[in-house]
């Protein structure tokens, strides 16, 4: 385990000190976007489609017009003057802004009412009048490629059909050869269907351009303020948005979970209306509006799984076909469209493996953002996590004994997998072992049997997974060209107190301490001494922002190298002052000693005191010092996870009776805050598994567009977590960390979906999509008695 | 727009306005009053980040008019406790880390307050159907049942010790 370097008082690695920032939060002093009011400060309202696909005839602004309070109503129209009614994705398509003929999906912006307040612009969408022309929407993704499907991207240059991008990695002919040849093949078609992350806080905007000094600041729910800031120069510059003209503050925010990565329309038309009308513009969405634009997952996939009679894996192969809307608006790097989806793979040992991907333009809302994970390791975890159980289904053996049978060994780190990763760390068996023996799986392995033999359904399920976090090498991994590193800038101040600022962006992950926490561990400076101030790009250092589990595998290792840059800096001016060479000091935590004479010291205040106060000559004085790391791999986090439910035959309720959720995410800055970042993680991972899925029905209307029917679990529906930890450090980041936030989500969902499908194979049942539902549960039950 | 003058207290406060008969409870205490501890997340009453507290019972503030309010006793968030000091849900939240992004909290904590008042020392089951209609997309509810088990012990000491 992890031994402390630092007392309580500093609070370094490891000590679950109290978080830093929740004192405003409690008093209800946090300030999030719709809390900045400015003066003057309008509000807007959207106006959105009721059709799934519709040429646009008219829009009759008149009736709104007249409305008192009412300013203006903004159309793609307007904002085509400026070239403004376009904006690209993250990956390089494009998304309309505000409509100049058609809409593409329901409730996508057709207009934008500005009135002086926010109930007289809602007055105002209501009055606008649309003549819609309605046309067939394309809703299932399989028919998008049909020969006679109407062309949903007329406006892109060479767009012949609605296919986007082909994507393959691995040796196809090799794969299948093996799996020609195998003992053993299991097959399925999975679905992942489309989930919206719902952070309780939804998105929104204040802009307010001043066009005396022509500086726009945006107060704006973003987890990636510096690139959000550098693509609004890149697609505003030509109306003269420059740069350092734009100051983006990213203030408190009410979860992200990836949901507020992206650029929406409403953002676009706020800043283009406060930059026309020259007064702050609020636009804060509805619950209802936040669930139906921007999605994650919506995968099919096609998989096989090949192995020998006795279970020795042997190939995977997996064909999906991605659902993306109307345009692809999926956050993952440009060279990655598919996000790490070569994952798939899983934690297994075997040599061949095939992915590959076909991406399709549907009459949905564009997505492919993030549900706590956005770059598709959920999808390629549950493929590989329901392939195994399938596996073990298929052969007879039991799901745990297989995975031990088939883990990556200990000693096999780095890991080459067969699509191209190199694995940085982690003890598989160690981490399943732990798991089975917090659960005491034989002895649920036994009650299972004996209430099989009574006829009641009861089910264990395991996913033993690997996450890939921490993007990234910048050679490798970019947003629109932007590399991937992330920054930290530390600045101690005289009497020893510290200011550090970073690129990324908290939306409840805890940077205010466990930044600070880091700091202590590398400098000693107590972390109730260091404040930590993130968002605001005009104080904080570039940097691409918190998602995908990125914060503390790159921000976090330029935490800790630009504290080593203060700390031999440290060095020399301890030598300076204890008048022995630099060779001849020591440091341990918070102070520097003379080798030898440990009661010669110097403690980290005094020296940094002297920085400013008594400079070594030739020293630049002060004691400040930035770093932008660019990690050498990403970080492999992992994990086992054990669900154990029952069922009611009856009812097809599902309970779910013990979850137990080990991780390896590496030296912990913080057991108290990862233990929440689990809790919270696995609760996003029965969401999907057991509650949550956007539906359409045939024309594309979305049928559970509120929290009244997109089922977001309460208290009552998230079981009692328990939790427990293995780790292997990882070699290559300077704290040995790994990342967390994001590997609950992935790895508890197939965990779920095995025990369900576990407790109904006694009836027959092999697989059934998430989220499973009491519904489906019955149905399935109902189909396999006949 | 039929215009209203209305009278409430608001955490110890007595405030007279002139609204709207259509102002949202939620409006008036966020816009009128710039008590923005109270917060919005649904449009259909679900996630419960706006539960204040009217005449001692937690209500969700965004489905209340504000005339409605008229003559009522309010407290929110930023009235359970004295500055500078902490409610023990406060204290019990803080402590067993109930609370990530913080935007549920304070719903959250009102609530917790009515279900503490009414039922001293509840089991975790009935503390989660107490803050069912709450939502928390972060925590994953684990902490907030701890943090509420805190509060109810250092309050029935409190009791006990009056």
């Amino acid at each position: 385990m992890f031994k402390c370097k630092t007392s309580p008082e500093v609070g370094g690695m490891g000590h679950s000190v109290k978080r830093k920032e929740d004192a405003r939060f409690l008093h209800g002093k946090g300030k999030y976007t719709d809390d900045v009011k400015l003066p003057g400060m309008l509000h807007m309202v959207m106006v959105r489609s009721p059709y799934a696909y519709a040429r646009i005839k008219n829009i009759n602004k008149e009736k709104a017009l007249a409305i008192d309070g009412v300013l203006a109503v903004i159309t793609g129209e307007d904002l085509a003057q400026y070239n403004l009614h376009w904006m690209p994705t993250l990956l390089s398509d494009t998304q309309m802004v505000l409509p100049t003929d058609t809409v593409m999906h329901q409730s996508q912006e057709v207009c934008a009412v500005i009135a002086t307040d926010r109930y007289i612009a809602a007055d105002g969408a209501e009055a606008v009048e649309v003549d819609y022309e309605p046309m067939d929407a394309i809703v299932d993704p399989y028919k998008a490629l049909d020969k006679d499907a109407p062309l949903l991207r007329p406006d892109k240059e060479g767009q012949k059909d609605n296919h986007i991008y082909h994507w393959e990695r691995g040796d196809k002919a090799k794969t299948e050869e093996v799996i020609a040849k195998a003992d053993v093949v299991v097959k399925e078609r999975i679905h992942l269907p489309r989930i919206h992350v719902a952070s309780i806080e939804t998105c929104g905007v204040v802009a307010s351009y001043d066009k005396d000094t022509e500086k726009m600041l945006i107060y704006l729910t973003s987890q990636a303020p510096h690139a959000i800031r550098t693509v609004l120069a890149l697609v505003a510059g030509h109306v003269g948005l420059s740069e350092e003209k734009i100051r983006i503050i990213s203030p408190d925010i009410g979860g992200g979970f990836g949901g507020k990565v992206p650029v929406y329309p409403g953002y676009v038309v706020a800043i283009a209306a406060t930059f026309l009308i020259g007064k702050p513009v609020k636009w804060i969405e509805d619950r209802s509006e936040n669930l139906v634009n921007g999605f994650a997952r919506d995968y099919h996939m096609d998989c096989e799984l090949a192995a020998t009679k006795d279970g020795k894996i042997q190939a995977f192969k997996v064909s999906t076909l991605a659902d993306h809307g109307y345009t692809d608006s999926s956050a993952n790097p440009s060279k990655y469209p598919t996000g790490m989806f070569s994952i798939c793979t899983g934690s297994y040992d075997y040599q061949h493996a095939f992915a590959e991907l076909d991406a399709v333009y549907t009459n949905k809302a564009p997505g492919g953002v993030a549900y706590r994970c956005s770059f598709r390791v959920t999808e390629a975890v549950h493929a590989i996590e329901r392939m195994v159980d399938k596996l073990a289904a298929e052969i007879g053996k039991d799901p745990a004994q297989l995975r031990l049978e088939n883990f990556i060994k200990k000693d096999q780190f780095p890991y080459s997998s067969p699509l191209g990763w190199s694995y940085d760390s982690g003890d598989y068996e160690a981490t399943l072992k732990k798991a089975m023996d917090m659960l005491g799986y034989e002895k649920y392995k036994k009650e299972q049997a004996e209430k099989r033999a009574q006829g009641k359904l009861m089910g264990i399920g395991i996913s033993t997974f690997t996450e890939v976090v921490g993007a990234g090498p910048s050679k490798d991994f970019d947003i629109l060209g932007i590399a991937m590193f992330d920054s930290a800038e530390i600045r101690v101040h005289p009497t020893g107190k510290a200011l550090a600022r970073f690129g990324t962006k908290s939306q409840g992950q805890g940077h205010e301490t466990t930044y600070a926490q880091i700091l202590a561990e590398e400098l000693g400076i107590p972390y109730s001494d260091i404040e930590i101030e993130e968002g605001d790009t005009d104080t904080a250092p570039y940097g691409l922002g918190t998602y995908a589990s990125r914060s503390t595998p790159t921000a976090g290792a330029a935490a800790a190298i630009a504290a080593r840059k203060l700390r031999d800096k440290g060095k020399k001016i301890a030598a300076y002052l204890l008048e022995v060479s630099e060779e001849d000091i020591d440091w341990e935590v918070g102070k520097y000693f003379v080798k030898g004479a440990p009661e010669k010291s110097k403690t980290i205040q005094e020296v940094v005191f002297a920085a400013y106060t008594n400079i070594p000559p030739g020293m630049e004085p002060g004691f400040e010092a930035t770093h932008y790391y660019d990690p050498p791999n990403l970080t492999f986090p992992n994990g086992a996870y054990i669900c154990v439910v029952e069922i009611d035959e009856e009812t097809g309720a599902i309970d779910v009776k013990r979850f137990v959720a080990i991780d390896d995410c590496g030296n912990i800055i913080n057991p108290m805050i990862v233990e929440g970042q689990v809790h919270g993680g696995l609760t996003q991972g029965i969401a999907p598994a057991m509650y949550e899925g956007i539906q359409y029905d045939d024309e594309g209307n979305v049928l559970n567009g509120t929290f009244m029917d997109y089922l977001v679990p309460t208290a009552v529906e998230s079981p009692h977590w328990e939790t427990g930890h293995t780790i292997t450090p990882s070699p290559h980041h300077p704290l040995g960390a790994k990342g967390v936030a994001e590997s609950p989500t992935v790895g508890a969902p197939p965990a779920i979906a095995n025990a369900i499908i576990d407790a109904l194979s006694p009836l027959g049942i092999k697989h059934l999509d998430i989220p499973i539902t009491p519904s489906k549960v019955w149905d399935a039950i109902q189909a396999h008695k006949k | 727009m039929a215009k209203h003058t209305i009278s409430m207290t608001i955490n110890g406060q007595p405030v007279t306005a002139e609204v709207d008969s259509r102002l949202l409870l939620v409006h008036f205490i966020r816009e009128n009053l710039s008590l923005t501890g109270t917060h919005i997340g649904c449009d259909t009453s679900n996630c419960g980040a706006c539960t204040i507290l009217l005449d001692g019972k937690s209500i969700k503030s965004c489905t209340y008019l504000a005339v409605r309010a008229d003559g009522a006793e309010i407290t929110t968030i930023e009235g359970v406790a004295a500055e500078g000091t902490n409610h023990p849900l406060q204290q019990g939240f803080h402590d067993q880390h109930g609370l990530h992004c913080g935007f549920c909290t304070p719903g959250m904590i009102m609530r917790s307050i009515d279900l503490l008042n009414n039922n001293p020392n509840p089991t975790e089951e009935e503390i989660r159907w107490g803050i069912s209609g709450n939502l928390c997309r972060c925590t994953g509810y684990n902490n907030i049942v701890k943090a509420i088990q805190q509060a109810a012990e250092e309050m029935q000491k409190k009791e006990t010790t009056v």
